[in-house]
């Protein structure tokens, strides 16, 4: 190390020495930055411990007593009566599926829109791009139940269209800026060539741009729509209908055997809606090569 | 045919194309060359609209092109073509899909958007593509093509235009040798056949001096030369290009000609171009 100073001209020396007090000083930080964070964690464990009602060790247990009741229950029913309760709560969760799809194609459809005007490479007022932008940001910063509880409130009664309503807001939000950004990433060169023949701004979109993105526009709708189904479930706890109203009932009820039947159809429609996405994008990619 | 008249491009405090000025008679292929950043690719920009002239005219039957808005101003876009060094087709799109593209200007949003295309259109590409060699790629994607078929593919969608005009920037920079001679025979023929006037930047000699009739030659955005290309002496070319004399004169990068290959030496052109 020394000789390696020696060697260096004076100046590349000094920078050498510099470095490495600025290294020393940089992991002196990360010792005490451990150190307080460890400290912080300790002592806020140990508050809320003791500002709870029963201590933290003795209501950790009980976090499982209602789990276990429930498959207790199930479990009495046998598997033949226990079916018969999957199979009776199959048009719930057809609802709540339904609910999603809707919702995420209309936020398809108005996020591909809005996500042209929120594109600054095919969108040349800038005016148009930050306001359309705004809106965007606008429509995501709220979450669903928010706004379906606005909804439910102005609709007054038991309703979908709320819930439909709240997520397709919310996806417009979410996809237009995840589309924005995959049109602005696209290559400009096949833009510049349709532009040089006279075509109109549509023709341009539509044959310049669309082509690029939507195979990544497919799969973020995919994504989305897996996010949507767990949304419109939980809307319906809030009289959405559907599976999660079910749900919300049947736990008031302390119907074991029906909760566990629903838990059993929503986590079986989120693995196979996982392993559908993963099918379908593998063959968007692969139609690309 | 056309005028240009005093154009003039301002980036900031540089002028790309300063006073450019010269007319176009008859239908003939013009060759444009000069270094890099002598503003040729500018100028044809300008030609097609892509880019907005800070000074200057273009004179095409007595009304200037330049000043043209909305309708008018795509009209003219369609009647003078234009051809890219990458080509710029549509990768995803087959090769069919991109020729009828050219005629985008005469459908109707509607009817293209869901690629409606009625059989003439249909015909009239495949009897383009069969002209210039590239039919038996009609239904393959753009991007599975060579370099030289796709600049083949560009020219058709040009010709689809039915333009009165083609301009072309640096259209066999990306090429190899044979695959910029048929390019350029391309080209020369449309010219000759159709009597369209093309608009070609050039980075080599040879190249201005087979395909071209006449040539221009521009030094940091002003024109320096202009006469017909068996005018251009080695000692003008040397001023025009300065710098960049060795590269143009080496005629095997991504030059026409076939026979020079042999003779290729210099490392520092082939760095010139990488």
């Amino acid at each position: 190390m020394n000789s390696s100073i020696t060697n260096l001209p004076n100046n590349l020396g000094r920078l050498e020495l510099e470095l490495k007090s600025l290294q020393r000083r940089k992991s002196i930080y990360t010792v005490f930055g451990i150190a307080i964070t460890a400290l912080i964690v300790v002592t806020g464990i140990d508050l809320a411990n003791e500002s709870n009602a029963t201590p933290f060790s003795q209501g950790f247990t009980k976090i499982f007593d209602f789990p276990k009741d429930m498959l207790v229950m199930a479990w009495d029913l046998g598997f033949t009566r226990w079916w018969a309760r999957v199979i009776e709560f199959t048009p719930d969760l057809l609802l709540t599926v339904n609910m999603a799809l809707l919702s995420t194609f209309l936020g398809f459809v108005t996020a591909a829109i809005l996500a042209c005007f929120a594109s600054q490479n095919i969108c040349r007022n800038k005016a148009v791009v930050v306001i359309t932008r705004r809106s965007l940001d606008l429509f995501r910063s709220f979450p669903e139940i928010v706004i379906a509880l606005i909804f439910l409130y102005l609709i007054g009664g038991k309703s979908l269209l709320p819930a439909v309503f709240a997520i397709w807001i919310h996806t417009t939000g979410a996809l237009g800026k995840l589309f924005s950004e995959a049109i602005e990433n696209i290559d400009i060169k096949p833009l510049e060539g349709l532009e040089s023949t006279g075509c109109s701004w549509i023709s341009k979109v539509r044959f310049g741009v669309l082509p690029q993105v939507l195979p990544l526009y497919f799969s973020y709708a995919i994504l989305r729509l897996e996010i949507n189904v767990r949304a419109s479930t939980i809307l319906g706890f809030f009289g959405a209908g559907g599976i999660g109203q079910a749900l919300s009932t049947m736990i008031q009820w302390r119907d074991g055997g029906r909760v566990v039947a629903i838990f059993f159809l929503l986590v079986t429609t989120i693995i196979a809606l996982d392993y559908l996405s993963d099918w379908v994008r593998s063959k968007l990619i692969g139609a690309r090569s | 045919m056309f005028e240009v008249k005093s154009v003039t491009k301002d980036f900031g405090t540089v002028k790309a194309v300063n006073n450019l000025s010269f007319q176009s008679k008859q239908p003939e292929v013009i060759g444009i060359i000069g270094r890099s950043g002598a503003g040729k690719s500018t100028f044809l920009r300008i030609m097609n609209r892509m880019t907005t002239a800070t000074d200057g005219k273009l004179l095409v039957d007595d009304k200037d092109v330049l000043a043209l808005k909305g309708k008018a101003k795509l009209e003219w876009q369609r009647q003078c073509a234009m051809i890219f060094q990458q080509f710029n087709l549509v990768p995803r799109l087959d090769v069919l899909t991109n020729v009828i593209l050219g005629q985008l200007n005469k459908q109707s949003v509607l009817r293209s958007s869901l690629m409606f295309f009625t059989r003439e259109e249909r015909h009239e590409a495949l009897r383009l593509l069969d002209r210039f060699g590239v039919s038996h790629t009609a239904l393959q994607r753009a991007e599975t093509l060579s370099g030289g078929q796709q600049q083949r593919v560009a020219i058709c969608r040009a010709m689809m235009q039915k333009p009165r005009y083609i301009l072309a920037d640096e259209p066999i920079a990306s090429l190899d040798p044979l695959n910029a001679r048929l390019v350029m025979e391309a080209l020369q023929s449309i010219s000759r056949e159709e009597n369209i006037t093309v608009v070609c930047n050039l980075h080599t000699l040879d190249t201005a001096r087979t395909y071209c009739d006449r040539v221009i030659g521009m030094q940091a955005g002003e024109k320096v030369f202009d006469d017909v290309s068996s005018r251009l002496s080695d000692q003008v070319a040397r001023e025009i290009y300065g710098a960049e004399a060795e590269e143009a004169f080496e005629s095997a990068i991504t030059s026409t000609s076939l026979k020079s290959q042999v003779v290729r030496k210099p490392a520092l052109a082939e760095q010139a171009v990488v």
